[in-house]
């Protein structure tokens, strides 16, 4: 049980606001000494792990080119695209997104679009523009702005989440096969990605809505 | 042969780029500190095999407190503004050309690797195939819009590290959970959890079963911070022995739409720091849980949706 103190301290320094730098390292020290191990035995352990896991962060290399676009105006002429297209609402917006990223995902094309490759530079220049001129304001208050930012970055999120297990040879078909298999049941990974498709559907419905719900709210003052 | 490790190369070359940029940086008051930052990140990527295990554990401590203790960012000017609107009204539709070749690139590069034979094989690894060819689409088109755009040949630098900045010490997070993860694994968490999981809540008619898996996967993730360290957990502990044995449920539909309740855990964590917090701080959010509140509604209804969906399609030859 005593292992579980490095779960609490999790929950409890994220719920509090300390920096979760601090936090994660002083859960990994509670861990490993509740697990037995000595602070420098935690401290290697956690610098294996560390090192192990660089994949995550080698994401940040896509920085530089975004930026050099973002320099070139990419984001100014995101915004400048929907004052051209007349149709194009925030709701409809975020719609098209929600459904290309489902789909995309859904043929496995996950990398095709990102937080930071699509969302920053592209999308949310787009939302904050199409909701601005829904509600007849030059510019977003700061406040609406952010919410419309963070409305765009969460339906990229869910677009990926309730598509990709419909493609046969994502990680987590792959890893539910294998786990199957040890507890010796033959699953083939065709029937585990139809079974994602009821929750994709129902989430377009869901996240869709609450698109629509939130394009429909007043403009604020 | 093309591998993981050209890729950690390019990250470290890129990384110490920020470093020796953030030293330059005139405008930020702590520009030391973000150096220290940036450098021991390219460090890590350029020597982390040779730094040993211990070694790599000092340099993400260092890491963690000079992040932690604030990095600063330098500002961006109103001349800056005009100018990318003036280049905006120059370039037009155009800009939207490189930022569409990234995709088409790593598309056209993973496929390629994983359909053309042993050639393709030799050049590059099969395995790393997506990140190997991101790492050359962000080379190439870098490269061409600078060009294109006539920007000065050092902006890939400057402005990733305006970009990186922007993130701060949230650029390390999701690499530090990952690892914090792998600590978890290591002392047994996830085993302790499922047991307290199984052996608190009655599982006594299906429907109740149903409901510990469907939201222990997503209370467990959430407490994780990945699905997949939920899954065999919880799958072991419930949904074997319990929703199949005992209910007669088809393991695929259960296992499916099981994990997919996990991924309702991780749209509600900040444990999942990549697709959570990351984006708040790129995004420029007051609020770190901006993103997940905006989550939060479609999570907790998909959840319950999935464990109606689980209750009602998994088990063919009712109770």
């Amino acid at each position: 049980m005593l292992v579980l103190l490095g779960v609490l301290l999790v929950v409890a320094g994220f719920a509090v606001g300390l920096n979760p730098l601090l936090v994660v390292l002083a859960s990994a020290l509670a861990t490993g000494l509740a697990a037995g191990l000595s602070p420098v035995e935690v401290l290697a352990a956690f610098g294996k792990a560390f090192n192990e896991n660089r994949y995550v962060s080698a994401a940040w290399l896509i920085l530089p080119v975004i930026g050099v676009l973002e320099r070139s105006g990419l984001q100014e002429a995101a915004r400048g695209l929907i004052g051209r297209l007349r149709g194009v609402t925030f709701a409809r917006l975020m719609l098209a997104y929600l459904l290309f990223r489902q789909a995309t995902a859904a043929l496995g094309l996950t990398s095709i679009a990102g937080q930071t490759q699509t969302i920053r530079p592209i999308i949310a220049p787009m939302a904050e523009a199409a909701r601005a001129a829904e509600t007849d304001a030059p510019a977003l208050n700061p406040p609406e702005a952010q919410k419309v930012r963070a409305f765009a970055a969460g339906t990229d999120n869910i677009g990926l989440f309730f598509g990709e297990d419909i493609f046969l040879a994502i990680g987590s078909i792959l890893l539910m096969v294998g786990f199957l298999d040890q507890n010796g049941i033959t699953v083939e990974p065709l029937h585990l990605s139809v079974w994602a498709i009821p929750t994709a559907i129902a989430a377009f419905i869901v996240h869709g809505a609450r698109i629509l719900l939130f394009g429909r709210r007043g403009p604020r003052p | 042969m093309i591998g993981l490790s050209q890729v950690y190369a390019l990250a470290g070359l890129v990384f110490a780029g920020f470093a020796v940029m953030s030293l330059r940086d005139a405008a930020n008051p702590r520009r030391r500190r973000n150096a220290l930052f940036w450098g021991l990140f390219a460090l890590s990527f350029l020597a982390g095999d040779h730094l040993g295990d211990l070694g790599n554990g000092v340099l993400v401590l260092v890491m963690a407190l000079a992040a932690a203790f604030g990095l600063g960012r330098s500002g961006t000017t109103a001349e800056d503004a005009e100018a990318r609107v003036a280049s905006a009204r120059t370039y037009g539709l155009r800009l939207f050309l490189p930022a569409l070749m990234i995709p088409i690139i790593v598309l056209a590069g993973s496929l390629g690797v994983r359909h053309g034979g042993a050639p393709a094989a030799a050049l590059v690894d099969p395995g790393q195939a997506t990140l190997v060819a991101l790492g050359f689409a962000t080379l190439l088109v870098a490269g061409l819009s600078v060009r294109m755009f006539r920007q000065p040949v050092l902006s890939p630098l400057t402005e990733g590290l305006r970009l990186a900045d922007t993130v701060g010490w949230m650029a390390l997070l999701p690499q530090m959970l990952a690892a914090l993860g792998a600590v978890f694994a290591l002392a047994g968490v996830g085993t302790v959890v499922g047991e307290t999981v199984t052996r608190v809540f009655p599982m006594d008619t299906r429907l109740a079963a149903v409901a510990v898996y469907c939201l222990g996967m997503a209370g467990f993730t959430v407490l994780m911070g990945n699905a997949f360290a939920a899954f065999p957990v919880m799958t072991a502990g419930v949904a074997l022995p319990v929703l199949v044995k005992v209910y007669g449920g088809d393991p695929a539909a259960i296992c499916a739409i099981g994990m997919l309740s996990g991924f309702c855990g991780t749209l509600l964590t900040p444990l999942a720091a990549n697709f959570n917090l990351a984006p708040a701080a790129l995004l420029d959010l007051d609020d770190r849980f901006a993103v997940i509140r905006a989550q939060a509604p479609t999570a907790v209804v998909l959840l319950l949706v999935n464990t109606v969906l689980m209750h009602v399609l998994a088990f063919p030859t009712h109770p």
